[in-house]
């Protein structure tokens, strides 16, 4: 037999590959297909689940859950019946409008600590105290401020994504070489051409670091204010599906909110690798 | 007596020493650069040589004193001129060419950009960068070329002054040499005033129309200004042959092993400090007074630039 090599790559993958199939299986061994009424424990009686559904589900129907879903994904059937690529519009819409929000308050101030001390000795005890605050417990004061559940989730998102923008901003504005704004004061560059065109380039990709970790800090957070809110977004459906004890559904969407918050991820990934530089 | 192009008057530089006292780097230091001079700085690391020249730079304010160029006083940075810093003066985002380009459009915001980049490929040639290698990032180019780029963006920007910081400190001797040469052959076709500090004596010598030497710090004084008696063009092997050279070097080894340190520490107590013009001249003997050291030991002029 003809040795093959494979690369590094092609061999993680297919390890990869060998440990999802054989999770798979172990998981659909170890549930029983049916479990007779006779072998329920007492919990599960008291608890009236007794339908087959109750258990944990196997892969399988997992697998056949998400094909029905993904194959119409934006079917809407009134409030409590929406397809799982709405729910998840909703929750990346909220996402985003927070956390761009948060963006252009955070990277502008930023800019501004890390440029003056000053700013940052006057501003860093408020950032201190209100950074390590739970972004949830603003819930209460925002939907009692704003009046508005949608907006209240917004804001939790702005609350949450601004704190690591705005400190790396800081960081990266603050870390910028003597010697690269010694270039832009020797070439005449006004204030707005050296925060342009040196202090900008120079300072990326700490803050692009900051804005990925937002982003991930955000997504986290929907899902749970989501569930506290109601009415619409990933969060809610999984909260939706536990409450009508659907647990292949709720398998499925905690699937797909790791899969999205990957992607997310890795659109910042891809936007910190263009901007990179080595001194 | 009519100015010097480039005049430091009376220049102080105080900093706080770290114990709640004040350490002062050089005292009321006067000297003046003729325009299209080519000069040379020398002294041991510490001596305030950088902060010299971040002054005329317009980068660091002095304690006290002025620098005047062209009859007016210098405050702040200026695109007349240029600086080439030791390291890191490169943006490392940008491409050697964009670095060159970076320059000139500050330098000239009106021309279209493709005059600019004709203008900045042009620089880069001068220096022996064409091709490819000109859309190489900074961290993909060797620290020769990177202080290449460097000089093509400060020549390329035509500052009226050029100053420049140890350019060649970091670079090993072959790659220094073929760099002095280009250096050597852009400054020839132009009528730029250069300031350069370095800490290598042949370079100096190699390059410069006049040596200033620093004591040692604190209280440094620019000593001696020693012009440099071979004609141009030189070249590092024939410059050797000539009769000046060792004589020169050697005055310039004696004050860096020996007089740097004894002339060192000493306050003004008020007085202009301004070198003393040191002229070392063996060809031309026959027509001067005799001189009692025959193995070449400096005559000295005193008060020429007074
Ligand atoms: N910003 C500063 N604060 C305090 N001391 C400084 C500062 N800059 C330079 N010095 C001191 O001034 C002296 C001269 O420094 P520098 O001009 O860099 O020397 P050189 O370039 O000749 O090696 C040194 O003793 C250095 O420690
Ligand atoms: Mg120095």
């Amino acid at each position: 037999m003809p040795s093959v090599t494979l690369s590094l790559n092609q061999r993680a993958a297919l390890l990869s590959i060998v440990m999802l199939v054989v999770g798979l299986l172990i998981w659909e061994a170890a549930i029983p297909a049916q479990k007779a009424a006779t072998e329920l424990t007492e919990y599960e009686r008291l608890m009236g689940l007794g339908e087959a559904r109750a258990g944990v589900p196997p892969p399988s129907q997992v697998i056949a859950k998400a094909w029905e879903q993904l194959s119409n994904p934006f079917y809407d059937a009134g409030p409590n019946d929406k397809g799982i690529g709405i729910q998840i519009g909703y929750s990346i819409y909220r996402v985003l409008s927070g956390y761009l929000m948060a963006a252009l308050v955070a990277i502008p101030l930023g800019f501004l600590i890390g440029m003056s001390p000053v700013a940052y000795k006057a501003l860093n005890p408020f950032i201190q105290v209100l950074r390590p605050i739970s972004p949830l417990a603003w819930m209460p004061l925002a939907l009692f401020i704003i009046q508005d559940s949608e907006a209240s989730a917004i804001f939790v998102i702005f609350i949450c994504s601004i704190w690591p923008m705005l400190i790396n901003t800081a960081f990266g504005v603050a870390g910028v070489r003597a010697d690269w704004v010694n270039v832009a004061r020797t070439h005449e560059l006004g204030a707005f051409r050296t925060a342009f065109t040196v202090i900008l380039p120079a300072a990326a990709p700490t803050i692009i670091t900051g804005m990925r970790i937002s982003i991930g800090i955000a997504w986290l957070v929907i899902v749970a204010a989501e569930m506290l809110v109601g009415g619409t977004g990933i969060g809610y459906y999984v909260w939706n599906e536990w409450n009508n004890l659907d647990l292949t559904s709720v398998i499925f969407s905690i699937l797909m909110i790791g899969v999205v918050g990957m992607m997310l991820d890795s659109a910042f990934g891809l936007l910190q690798r263009t901007v990179a530089y080595v001194e | 007596m009519s100015k010097p192009y480039l005049s430091i008057e009376r220049l102080t530089q105080q900093f706080p020493d770290g114990q709640g006292g004040t350490m002062t780097v050089f005292e009321n230091a006067s000297f003046g650069i003729e325009k299209g001079e080519f000069v040379c700085i020398l002294g041991h690391s510490g001596c305030g040589k950088s902060t010299i020249m971040n002054i005329l730079a317009g980068l660091a304010e002095p304690t006290s004193g002025v620098v005047k160029m062209d009859g007016f006083g210098v405050s702040g940075p200026s695109l007349d001129r240029g600086v080439v810093f030791q390291n890191y003066s490169l943006l490392p985002w940008l491409s050697a060419l964009k670095n060159v380009i970076f320059g000139v459009k500050a330098r000239y915001p009106k021309w279209s950009r493709a005059r600019v980049e004709e203008h900045a490929r042009q620089y880069l040639a001068m220096v022996g960068l064409e091709g490819d290698v000109v859309h190489r990032k900074p961290s993909q180019l060797s620290g020769g070329m990177r202080q290449r780029v460097s000089i093509a963006r400060a020549f390329a920007n035509h500052p009226k002054l050029l100053l420049l910081d140890e350019p060649f400190g970091a670079l090993d001797a072959l790659t220094r040499g073929t760099i002095q040469d280009e250096l050597l052959k852009i400054w020839g076709g132009t009528e730029q005033t250069v300031f350069m500090i370095t800490h290598d004596i042949d370079e100096a010598i190699l390059l410069a129309d006049r040596i200033l030497l620093m004591t040692n710090g604190p209280f440094a004084r620019v000593a001696e200004s020693v012009e440099i008696t071979i004609p141009r063009p030189r070249d590092r092997t024939s410059i050797i042959e000539h009769p000046n050279y060792y004589a020169i070097r050697n005055h310039l080894v004696q004050f860096l092993g020996k007089r740097s340190k004894e002339l060192s520490g000493k306050p003004s107590e008020g007085q202009d400090q301004r070198p003393e013009t040191v002229r070392i001249d063996l060809t031309a003997k026959e027509d001067s007074q005799p001189d009692p050291d025959s193995d070449g030991a400096p005559r000295r002029l005193r008060a020429v630039n007074d």
